[in-house]
């Protein structure tokens, strides 16, 4: 299988917890015309880590170096579940079963297909991909974010 | 290469003999001509006839910042005003600022002492200087200005603001030196950077002559990385001269102490007292060729430690090592005496860490609390929190090592620290005793 058609491009920004930084960056984005699918905010006491599932990767991570932010790309999986009670429950069985070690997660509904997108950090993304789809997970691709 | 290889190879005993023969002749050329320290050498009972080793310069007492600003702003002028033909001025941050002036004969010394040190940091008359040390009172600009016409380069006085500007003038004229402070240098460097400018094939710089402020050697190492050149420490005051009393030679190891024109003490800077050789403590400089100045042992409150062995370069006079920091600079934190470079030294030594930093204190209850703020970059920052905090861990335990006491390191954004053109702020007090 191809591996690297389920890896999606994710966006991390640095930012201190102040005010209208928030907006900098959403801006910056909209300015460079691009769309934001899916979005988290970790926050600690100092700062915040900003983490973006856009449209148009390449042109986001550009139009952030642009204004000075500190951007990291790095790649993260996305599963599609159905919009039901146990949905998650049933994938997240699954995950602890396979014993891959999840970073970090997020989570959006999209309306138009009944489903709900979780997005996924594993330490090991390239094992998570083999396992998870050897066990028939519903993975997306960049594609995916693209069309909707 | 040497600008007065006389001089600069006298052998020790020659040294401390001119020594104590310009020191006679300046007690009494001083007790002639400023009451100040008429009164201050009859009430001390101190005769030039008396002195007869170098150790009796240890009777005579300090000259301090005070002693200027009480006799703000000429009093200290050892010649009438006919005879100065310039007049510079510390910038005082706090009260009247310290008045110095200088004769015709001071000039020539001063750029004599300044061709020196670009000479010892390689500059020819071959060279384009640029230089970007702000013009006027302080000593910085003029004083670097006329040395290096004296050595022979052509000197571009594009004097402080406006770094774009600034690299363009660079660019164009192809400036092989660079004059400023060690914080300007690297501000100069990241805009270069930023306007995508390739220090290594658009500009032609090969030495930097750095000076004014602190700087640790970590951060001569930023500065050489990010400007594609050497930079050679300088060191000196508007109240015994201004640069050149003391400057690198290519060996970098130490800035060479005109000690034909100087002498030098360290001194326990609580109890007055000399320290041993090789300690660290305060620099007292005593001028010994200053016709409108002839000032003694003036505290200088940088804090330093020399070295007499035998330099590389063949140089005879004594090596100081780049002052580690100032005893009104000095912070106390928790009880704790800590010199805002020994931090600069543990930042630095962590890599990617950018050179930018601000030292907060403030009070927490009855305790002090300090915090470092460093700017990210994408070395610094991790997707990961997990790796974030062990990255900020571990800054936080190295300075915890160094330094004995606890000093958290906080990320802010990249240009969240204010750029300076001139000297550095690196700390902030918040503090209320």
């Amino acid at each position: 299988m191809d591996i690297e058609k389920y890896k999606i491009p994710q966006i991390s920004v640095f930012i201190e917890n102040k005010k209208g930084r928030f907006y900098n960056t959403t801006n910056a984005m909209r300015e460079a015309g691009v769309n934001i699918r899916a979005m988290s905010l970790a926050d600690t006491m100092d700062f915040g880590i900003l983490r973006f599932v856009v449209d148009k990767p390449k042109e986001a991570y550009d139009a952030l170096i642009e204004s000075d932010f500190i951007v990291k790309k790095n790649d993260i999986m996305a599963i599609a579940i159905d919009d039901e009670c146990g949905g998650l429950s049933k994938l997240l069985k699954v995950v602890s079963d396979l014993d891959l070690n999840v970073e970090y997660m997020y989570t959006f509904v999209n309306s138009l297909d009944k489903r709900a997108v979780m997005l996924f950090k594993f330490e090991d993304i390239d094992s998570a991909i083999q396992k998870l789809s050897d066990s028939n997970i519903n993975l997306l691709d960049q594609e995916y974010f693209n069309r909707i | 290469m040497f600008w007065n290889s006389r001089e600069e190879e006298m052998t020790r005993d020659d040294i401390e003999k001119l020594q104590l023969e310009l020191l006679v002749r300046n007690i009494d050329y001083a007790y002639e001509n400023i009451p100040f320290y008429r009164d201050r050498f009859d009430e001390k009972g101190i005769k030039a006839k008396d002195i007869k080793s170098l150790k009796d310069l240890q009777n005579i007492p300090f000259t301090t910042k005070d002693d200027f600003r009480n006799n703000y702003p000429f009093g200290l002028f050892a010649t009438d005003m006919k005879k100065i033909v310039r007049i510079h001025a510390s910038s005082g941050t706090t009260g009247k600022p310290t008045v110095v002036g200088y004769t015709k004969k001071d000039l020539e010394t001063w750029s004599n002492l300044v061709a020196r040190i670009a000479v010892a940091a390689g500059v020819t008359d071959n060279d384009i200087v640029h230089i970007a040390f702000g013009y006027g009172l302080f000593t910085g600009g003029f004083g670097l200005h006329y040395g290096l016409e004296k050595v022979g380069a052509s000197v571009v006085p594009a004097s402080s603001g406006n770094t774009k500007r600034q690299i363009m003038l660079m660019q164009d004229y192809g400036a092989t030196v660079l004059v400023c402070t060690p914080s300007y240098a690297l501000h100069i460097g990241e805009t270069a950077q930023k306007l995508g400018i390739d220090v290594h094939k658009d500009l032609k710089l090969k030495i930097g002559l750095l000076g004014a402020e602190p700087w640790s050697n970590q951060m001569r190492k930023k500065i050489e990385e990010r400007l594609g050149l050497k930079a050679y420490d300088n060191y000196g005051l508007s109240e015994v001269m201004g640069p050149g009393v003391a400057g690198e030679c290519e060996a970098q190891d130490g800035m060479h102490i005109a000690e034909d024109n100087f002498i030098v003490e360290i001194i326990n800077p609580e109890t007055g007292i000399p320290v041993e050789d090789g300690e660290y403590g305060e620099l007292v400089v005593t001028p010994l060729t200053k016709e409108a100045l002839p000032i003694f042992r003036y505290r200088t409150r940088d804090i330093t430690r020399i070295k007499k062995d035998r330099c590389l370069c063949g140089r005879t006079f004594a090596r100081m090592d780049k002052p580690i920091g100032r005893t009104d600079d000095m912070l106390i934190i928790r009880g704790v005496n800590v010199f805002p470079s020994q931090i600069e030294e543990v930042l630095f030594s962590i890599e990617g860490i950018s050179p930018h930093y601000q030292i907060i204190l403030e009070r927490d209850g009855a305790l002090d609390k300090a915090t470092i703020l460093v700017e990210a970059n994408a070395n610094l920052f991790f997707d990961e929190m997990k790796k974030q905090r062990q990255f900020m861990d571990r800054i936080n335990a190295e300075l915890k090592s160094a330094l004995g006491i606890e000093i958290t390191a906080k990320l802010v954004e990249p240009y969240s620290i204010e750029r300076s053109e001139g000297k550095a702020k690196r700390i902030i007090d918040k503090r209320k005793f």
